[in-house]
């Protein structure tokens, strides 16, 4: 019998994966696809204190291997999410991840509060590092005393394990680790998205409207796997590594460079079977290699 | 019907004008396709992964298979353009809201009220599909559907399910002009719209439509399709009930909406 169970901050996940943030919703759209039962835990779409309305379109566009989105962190607000999203995710066995957007440290500091009374968030996790809006959220995740503050205030206001979310649009990314855990942090995710640009040659515009995005995808897997690398080389807290995982060789070789669970992302939109069959293949490996419990194979390069 | 990513098998492909492409698929997917709906249609080249947008033009009277018409517009298509009977090809689907043909046989005062359909260019498959749905429910509709020149695919088989008039661009065919153009040369009475096309001639529908109601089918830049990514949204006049904010979803609350609902 192999075990893929993985705890992370005293959470305990039924195998190691997850989805990204913002490319699965709140579960629902693709509890059409997939059972949400088979997954470690779902991980929510950015959620803050009142409703964003996010940016103009075009909001995203194909690049070689991957994507741009410049979404701008839309979302229904944190109200909306208790009533509606809670409730439905309520439904399955499977750890809850509530992703928290912010303009502010006030306005991070209320969603966390607000969450702290509902019994079905499991963990949160804090995007800093959305490089999509301008009021200064990139700011925090960029400066590793704006980092480090953020993550104590916010350590402060709830009792819920706290993952911060790391930028890789940084020049020392195990820097960055070591703020988020100095400040108290539970665990640490990365790779967000990288900020890239097209455009489109035939109109001479911008393929984005925001001119600029977060690039997604197969195509960044490589830097994701180096920075889950650093970073969980700096840190004793628990790495939950992104960035172009497709398959369940993808989520052994980011665990194999560090990481303690990892999320599907863009590829979902590929594959909406994706996360499942990342399940699928990391058992299969397991099997073909004779490993009974995938905590072995974490960090093991 | 659930939604899926399926294999479908390529039935037969043609080119019906200048880098217009006729596709018919066999797919699980048309037991439940209708008309104002689309698939995903994904590549085989894995540096482009995003599956493609492209409406259900047709659905086999048996219901095994689809029909979709399509231009070439880039890497994707230029792909698809290449597939030959008997060739796999992967699909997202059923996406969307379609038409709702209970909806337009009661709108308006007539009876049988009077649907007007309007396409432009690669807005024009869809509408076929919408005209025989409606056809096949006693709705009374007359197309009037817009090209540039005298290629004017698809134009004979509207004539199958409704009065049908033209306009091209060029006056080759038709009323010389825009499909508005040829709706007054016409006097072409109707209860309500329901349009495909570029955003130019959508705004310009919604305008003319006045307080009729018009149904119009937005495209937008896609990622998921199944409404998780928000990447889609069009700007709306109330707030959403899904977002909370002024914005739906062209994959999910979409494509077609009434006009008068959506700021374009
Ligand atoms: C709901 C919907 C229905 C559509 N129905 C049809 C149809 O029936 N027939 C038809 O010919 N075309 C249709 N289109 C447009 C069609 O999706 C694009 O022409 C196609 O995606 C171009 O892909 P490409 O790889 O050839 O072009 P590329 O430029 O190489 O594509 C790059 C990326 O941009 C996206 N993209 C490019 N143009 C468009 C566009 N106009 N709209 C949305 N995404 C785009 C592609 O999907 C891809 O992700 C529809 C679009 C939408 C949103
Ligand atoms: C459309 C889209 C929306 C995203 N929204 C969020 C978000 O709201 N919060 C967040 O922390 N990350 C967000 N991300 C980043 C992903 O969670 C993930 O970190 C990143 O895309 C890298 O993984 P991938 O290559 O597997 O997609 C988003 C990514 C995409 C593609
Ligand atoms: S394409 Fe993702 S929400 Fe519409």
């Amino acid at each position: 019998m192999i075990k893929t169970e993985v705890t992370i901050a005293g959470v305990t996940f039924k195998n190691p994966v997850m989805e990204g943030s913002g490319t699965f919703g709140s579960g629902m759209e693709y509890s059409e696809f997939v059972d949400l039962n088979k997954l470690g835990a779902v991980v929510t779409k950015g959620v803050a204190n009142v409703p964003w309305p996010g940016n103009p379109t075009p909001r995203v566009c194909e690049v070689y291997g991957g994507m741009l989105n410049a979404i701008g962190l839309q979302n229904p607000g944190i109200e909306v999410f208790c009533e509606r999203d809670l409730p439905f995710l309520a439904k399955y066995d499977t750890k809850v991840i509530v992703n928290v957007c912010g303009r502010s440290v006030g306005d991070y500091v209320e969603v966390a509060e607000r969450l702290s009374g509902e019994d079905r968030v499991d963990m949160l996790e804090i995007n800093v590092s959305c490089p999509n809006v301008k009021e200064g959220a990139i700011a925090f995740g960029t400066d590793r005393t704006c980092l480090e503050n953020i993550t104590r205030e916010i350590k402060a206001h709830t009792k819920k394990p706290v993952i911060m979310k790391l930028t890789p649009n940084v020049t020392n990314i195990a820097e960055m680790a070591m703020a988020a855990e100095s400040g108290g942090a539970d665990a640490i995710s990365l790779i967000n998205t990288i900020t890239g640009m097209k455009i489109d040659i035939e109109r001479r515009r911008f393929a984005l409207a925001n001119k600029t995005g977060g690039m997604s995808g197969p195509a960044i897997k490589p830097i994701a796997v180096r920075m889950v690398y650093q970073a969980s080389h700096a840190v004793k807290i628990p790495v939950i590594g992104m960035g172009g995982i497709a398959t369940g060789e993808d989520a052994i070789e980011f665990m194999m460079a560090g990481a303690s669970a990892v999320s599907v992302g863009m590829m979902n939109f590929v594959n909406p079977y994706a996360t499942v069959e990342c399940v699928k293949g990391i058992e299969d490996y397991m099997t073909r290699h004779g490993i009974e419990d995938i905590n072995e194979i974490i960090g093991c390069v | 019907m659930m939604k899926s990513k399926t294999k479908g098998t390529v039935l037969s492909q043609s080119c019906i004008a200048p880098g217009i492409y006729d596709l018919k698929i066999k797919t699980t997917l048309a037991s439940d396709a209708h008309a104002g709906q689309f698939v995903g249609v994904f590549t085989k080249d894995a540096s482009a992964l995003l599956p493609r947008p492209i409406s259900i033009c047709g659905v086999s009277d048996d219901k095994d298979s689809i029909r979709l018409v399509y231009r070439v517009a880039g890497k994707g298509t230029d792909e698809f353009s290449r597939l030959d009977e008997g060739d796999d090809v992967w699909l997202l689907g059923v996406l969307g809201n379609g038409y709702d043909i209970s909806k337009l046989a009661a709108v308006g005062n007539t009876e049988p009220a009077r649907v007007l359909l309007l396409g432009g260019g690669i807005g024009i498959p869809p509408m076929l599909e919408l005209a025989k749905e409606l056809k096949a429910a006693g709705v009374n509709a007359v197309s009037v559907m817009g090209y540039r020149d005298d290629k004017a695919f698809l134009l004979d088989e509207f004539t199958a399910y409704s009065d049908t008039y033209v306009a091209t661009e060029d006056g080759s065919l038709g009323t010389k002009g825009n499909v508005l153009d040829a709706v007054r040369e016409n006097n072409i009475a109707f209860d309500c719209i329901c349009a495909c096309g570029p955003m130019p001639m959508l705004r310009a529908i919604k305008q003319f439509a006045g307080d009729k109601p018009a149904f119009i089918s937005l495209e937008e830049r896609m990622a998921c399709g199944v409404g998780a990514c928000l990447g889609c949204v069009v700007k709306t006049k109330e707030v959403d009930h899904h977002s909370h904010v002024n914005n739906a979803r062209i994959c999910t609350d979409g494509p077609v909406f009434d006009a008068s609902e959506v700021e374009i």
